[in-house]
């Protein structure tokens, strides 16, 4: 569906991406991952045929996006970074607007218009002027307008930043109700956003493609052992002591300040695998109290810090 | 074209969901009256030709002040982005905007209707030079914002797009006069003296038409929206 290879883009000396090739199926929600300023936003802009590449090609259900792409942009939903819109808008006649603009006319642009407010639970603000809206509710009158055409393709950047937590959930659910039937990507550096909604996920980093597979394939390929976190109700020295007594674990480090009564501390094993049960028996003979063990595993947040801190 | 008359409507609709259509109209016709009227009583003649020549000094001002947000605003917003990720191609964004600025300038012209029925009232008012002073101020207006949008869309700060767009006519305008040229012949002097806004009007404001200035006129605006079309290619899409 989307087709990315060798894609370079420059901004004066400045590669913004440099040299990017992936692949996105049909019907797939693919994540687009890195840090602030790795080059996602760039990426994005050329695919939705906004900025022209410099090298490489970039083709969307077979049609290349280049110069004049209209062809393309036909086929693409596409919501930017924090949701711009005509602030001096009503909700719905934005929507018409950009409905019409995509060819839509009479009846059938009127249905869409409802339908869109509808999905995107825009009822109560639709005749209000869009400047006045929340910024929750600016990003799904946003959204709305990316999908008014039913386009088998939608690219979301950053669709969920300044959002709060319910504003989150309930686009995340959005999102994941719309890949059911069409083709997304959407670009974020929150990790659990991609663990939430993406099948996938592409990692980039400084311009360069540092990682992509399913967010397993991801996990599994990280070279972080087994992770721990542990409470002890002991004093730090004591802790110490008794953790030269650990075989086949090693410290990590301490999680609160040093004076606490409680201790929390992280602990790594050092082959990789499950000593969850032998850090509960060293517990019960040094005669320390476990308030918490748990497992932090090879989070996708340290499959990124790798990919993205070590090059 | 569809597209072109969509883009022009909203934009249209723009300048009066926000007050500058309002203050742009009162000023205008404020000015363009009270400019006229002073003179006319004075000079005692039944025409127009004071009106139509102030016009050039007129929209020196006023058209900067519409074109001026028309692509810097877009720029500050990120709506440009919006914009130019739908199916419409580039040239039909920079017509929209070009002609909802023109209906715009077309309004206060059109507006200014009661200037010339008072004339026609008080003496024997020849519509002739009148119908072809309009068309002639219209055409002008719109060299004008051609002008003013393809300053616009170099910057996205209103303030610069203002001032740079009165400099530009400013400098278009002057640059055939006598002043300027001092009045000698050479072929530099003659190509300053066509090349400029003000030199065209002399006779439209006369009430002469002349197809001459009629192709000038045109080929300004053709000149300048293909600019602003080359401008935001390379600019907007890098």
């Amino acid at each position: 569906m989307i087709h990315v290879e060798h894609l370079r883009k420059l901004f004066g000396d400045v590669r913004a991406v440099d040299g990017i090739s992936f692949e996105v199926a049909r019907g797939e929600v693919v994540g687009l991952l890195g840090p602030n300023g790795a080059g996602k936003t760039t990426t994005m802009r050329v695919l939705t045929g906004y900025l022209r590449s410099d090298e490489g090609t970039v083709s969307v259900d077979g049609i290349p996006v280049g110069d004049d792409s209209v062809e393309a942009r036909r086929r693409i939903g596409y919501l930017p970074e924090n949701a711009p819109i005509y602030d001096d808008m009503e909700v719905c006649e934005y929507l018409g607007y950009v409905g019409r603009l995509r060819g839509m006319r009479g009846a059938k642009l009127r249905e869409a218009i409802a339908e869109m407010v509808q999905t995107c639970g825009l009822a109560e603000v639709a005749g209000r002027t869009t400047g006045k809206l929340s910024k929750g509710f600016r990003q799904r009158a946003g959204l709305a307008a990316a999908m008014i055409h039913r386009p088998p393709i939608l690219i979301l950047d950053e669709p969920t930043s300044g959002l709060d937590p319910n504003q989150i959930s309930e686009i995340r659910e959005l999102i994941r109700n719309i890949g059911k039937q069409r083709t997304v990507v959407l670009s974020t550096h929150i990790l659990q956003e991609v663990e939430a909604t993406c099948q996938r996920a592409i990692i980039i980093n400084s311009g360069k493609l540092v990682g992509h597979g399913t967010v397993e394939e991801l996990k599994r390929r990280s070279q972080s052992k087994s992770a721990y976190v542990v409470t002890v109700g002991a004093a730090r020295d004591r802790i110490s002591d008794a953790l030269k007594a650990l075989g086949g674990v090693s410290f990590g480090e301490w999680l609160c300040d040093d004076t606490s009564p409680r201790q929390r501390l992280s602990l790594t094993s050092e082959d990789g695998a499950d000593r969850a049960e032998e850090i509960f028996k060293w517990a019960v003979e040094q005669g320390l109290t476990l308030t918490e063990l748990s497992r932090t595993g090879a989070s996708l947040e340290q499959v990124f810090k790798e990919l993205t801190q070590n090059r | 074209m569809n597209n072109t008359i969509t883009i022009a409507w909203r934009e249209f609709r723009a300048y009066f969901l926000s007050p500058i259509a309002y203050v742009y109209l009162t000023a205008f016709l404020v000015a363009v009256n009270w400019l006229f009227f002073r003179g006319f009583f004075i000079i005692g003649k039944a025409d127009m030709r004071i009106f139509f020549e102030m016009m050039p000094w007129i929209f020196l001002f006023l058209v900067p002040a519409v074109t001026m947000g028309k692509w810097a605003e877009e720029r500050r917003q990120g709506t440009l982005e919006t914009l130019m990720t739908l199916p419409v191609s580039d040239s039909h964004v920079v017509l929209g905007k070009f002609l909802a600025g023109l209906w715009l300038v077309a309004s206060a012209l059109a507006l200014t209707w009661p200037a010339a029925i008072t004339v026609w009232f008080v003496g024997n008012l020849d519509w002739g030079p009148v119908i072809g002073g309009y068309a002639g101020a219209l055409l002008l207006g719109g060299s004008c914002l051609a002008l003013g949008l393809c300053v616009s869309s170099l910057t996205r700060s209103q303030i610069v797009a203002f001032v740079g767009g009165v400099a530009a006519i400013f400098v278009l305008l002057i640059v055939g006069s006598p002043l300027v040229i001092g009045g000698a012949g050479t072929p530099l002097t003659r190509l300053l003296g066509y090349s400029s806004l003000g030199t065209h009007f002399v006779s439209i404001s006369r009430g002469v038409i002349d197809s001459r200035d009629v192709l000038y006129y045109l080929s300004f605006m053709g000149f300048f929206l293909f600019l602003n079309l080359v401008i935001t290619k390379s600019k907007a899409r890098g």
